[in-house]
């Protein structure tokens, strides 16, 4: 009898020492992933850091590229980058969060308009980049007449970020919780009232959330831009210029330039920076924007 | 009883006053606010209401007395808040949903196409079960919806805060701190200043859909005195799980049940006597339960 529940004990034991040890090996996989995850962005930024670091300067910031851009400074790309950034999200945040507002709030998700409009979004998230680069070449530039331009690399930009700026900031906004809205229909508030006081607001985390994405998209950007915003190296003077962002900088020097690669990697770490500088500053605007509330 | 008579008849020779103050001093053209002073009677009339295919409530007839507490009781799922909501119709806005019979507010049949929403609006009030005020400040959770609907003269705003604050009895609790996020107030106080936000519109029906069951005992208590000091300037009626709540403070309950696949108003009346001396077996058994 004693012998058995021993038995039967011991038993217990060894199915828990078993699954003891299952549940080891399943968390050491999901912590080996989570570290790999972690040490992607880590290996990039190191392998192009060791290369770019030793380049980067003030100089490098302030100085305009010489031998083809194989020594000198990116001022102009720099510029040009920023320029183009304005115009492509000056266009974007108007017309998508009109576009995300009018999802949102006017139909519903499964009604025909609601689906005609989200299935021209999806079509238009998976369309590659060189397509929308040639878009805007044909469109923007030959048929406007803008030519190899900072409007028309923007503009076209603008064609291929807002349908990631448009789904993101949809979802920000459905992702207000019932509660207030229905509390603003028993209010008998106006659609305009509640969108401006409580959706907007309550959203404006996620609605930076969403710029910040699409500004990381926009700046990543090259094919569109080598057809729409051109390659020269000058600052520009005006939107009506070409102007080469740091995107194209990176790929003509790593593609066409013999000799270009630590300059670059150089380019590639500011652009970097840029981006993590933009997620920051965003992410403290987000909070502080709701703190005031 | 001869207290609860005088303060009714004293509340009403205010209001008499009220009104003709209101008739002296203000144009014709301001004469609804002045309409608005007594409570209505709500009377629904084989309201019935479906989402799709499938039927909330069937035919249901309910009279809710004006200025008294009338209680919903019912197991969870047989449509208690679709009813509730059809009477300041934001069931409108529910996909799907249709409501059909009649529903008197006073004496208007607000189903009627013709009924004016923003009206009805206003003069329903409704509180929900989950706590639900805005992310703004709590003196801009009042002040917000009656700029909205163009009361926006700073005095008398700044009155009416300070005077349904102190009618939900928050004021002594938070008047130091108006200008805090209204998140932080506790469960209770947001539900009381939810209470608050729709007294500011000054309604004359308010619908309650359990108001308490997000509350903890004690919190729950204060509401429930809240709603009870409602009356009879208000005509309420309140949705609730609590049998022995809805007995505390309903002067009518009306119990709402599962009939074959649908649900009904199987029977109402005064409380005592929905307690006491019930008719249809499943009110019998639903509030022996009560007491056992
Ligand atoms: N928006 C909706 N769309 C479709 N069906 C709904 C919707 N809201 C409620 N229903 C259905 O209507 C019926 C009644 O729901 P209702 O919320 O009115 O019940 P209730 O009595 O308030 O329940 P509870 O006590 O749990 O709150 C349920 O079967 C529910 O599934
Ligand atoms: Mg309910």
């Amino acid at each position: 009898m004693v012998s058995n529940i021993k038995s039967k004990y011991a038993a217990n034991e060894l199915n828990l020492n078993k699954a003891k040890f299952k549940h080891n090996i399943i968390a050491l996989a999901i912590w080996s992933t989570a570290l790999l995850t972690v040490s992607l962005p880590l290996m990039m930024l190191w392998t192009i850091g060791v290369e770019g670091f030793p380049q980067l300067s003030l100089q490098f910031l302030l100085t305009e590229p010489t031998h083809a851009g194989r020594s000198g400074g990116i001022l102009p790309m720099l510029i040009s980058t920023l320029w183009i950034l304005c115009i492509c999200l000056v266009t974007v945040v108007p017309i998508g969060l009109g576009c995300a507002l009018y999802l949102s709030e006017c139909v519903t998700a499964d009604s025909t308009i609601g689906r005609i409009v989200g299935l021209s979004l999806d079509v238009l998230s998976g369309v590659p980049s060189i397509v929308f680069g040639l878009f805007g070449y044909a469109v923007f530039a030959i048929q406007l007449g803008l030519g190899f331009s900072i409007l028309s690399g923007g503009l076209s930009l603008a064609c291929m970020v807002l349908p990631l700026f448009i789904r993101t900031t949809e979802q920000a906004l459905r992702a207000c919780p019932t509660a207030y809205r229905r509390a603003a229909e028993a209010l008998d508030l106006s659609l305009f009232a509640f969108v401006a006081r409580i959706l907007l607001p309550s959203a404006a985390s996620n609605i930076a959330i969403a710029f910040i994405i699409s500004t990381g998209r926009a700046l990543a950007e090259t094919a569109v831009l080598i057809f729409t915003a051109g390659y020269v190296t000058r600052i520009p003077s005006h939107w009506s210029d070409s102007g080469r962002a740091l995107s194209v900088h990176i790929y003509d020097l790593s593609m066409n330039v013999p000799g270009g690669q630590p300059n670059a990697a150089a380019t590639a770490v500011v652009l970097m920076l840029l981006i993590i500088v933009i997620n920051l500053v965003a992410h403290r605007l987000s909070k502080r924007w709701q703190l005031l509330e | 009883m001869y207290d609860e008579i005088s303060k009714i008849s004293a509340l009403e020779s205010d209001q008499t006053e009220k009104l003709h103050n209101k008739q002296a001093i203000l144009p014709p053209s301001t004469k609804p606010s002045a309409e608005r002073i007594t409570a209505p009677p709500v009377s629904l009339t084989n309201v019935s209401v479906r989402y799709n295919d499938l039927i909330a409530i069937e035919q249901a007839n309910l009279d809710v007395p004006a200025g008294q507490i009338t209680a919903l009781v019912g197991p969870s799922g047989c449509g208690k808040s679709s009813l509730l909501s059809t009477i300041n119709r934001m069931t409108d806005t529910i996909p799907g949903c249709h409501v059909s019979g009649e529903i008197w507010v006073g004496d208007k049949n607000i189903l009627h196409t013709s009924t004016d929403l923003s009206y009805l609006r206003r003069q329903v009030g409704m509180v929900f079960q989950q706590p639900n005020p805005f992310p703004l400040s709590i003196e801009e959770n009042i002040r917000f919806p009656l700029k909205e609907h163009g009361i926006r003269d700073k005095a008398t705003v700044n009155h009416m805060i300070e005077s349904v604050l102190t009618q939900v009895g928050l004021w002594p609790e938070v008047n130091s701190r108006l200008k805090q996020n209204a998140l932080r107030l506790s469960g209770g106080q947001q539900q009381r200043l939810c209470i608050a936000r729709c007294l500011a519109l000054k309604p004359s029906v308010i619908l309650f859909d359990e108001p308490c069951s997000a509350l903890d005992p004690l919190a729950s208590a204060t509401v429930e005195e809240l709603i009870k000091q409602l009356t009879p300037t208000y005509t309420v009626l309140m949705v609730t799980h609590n049998l022995a709540q809805a007995r505390r403070i309903a002067d009518h309950i009306a119990v709402c049940w599962m009939q074959s696949g649908c649900g009904c108003i199987i029977e109402s009346g005064d409380t005592e006597s929905i307690f006491e001396r019930p008719i249809h077996p499943i009110t019998r058994a639903f509030c022996q339960g009560d007491k056992g």
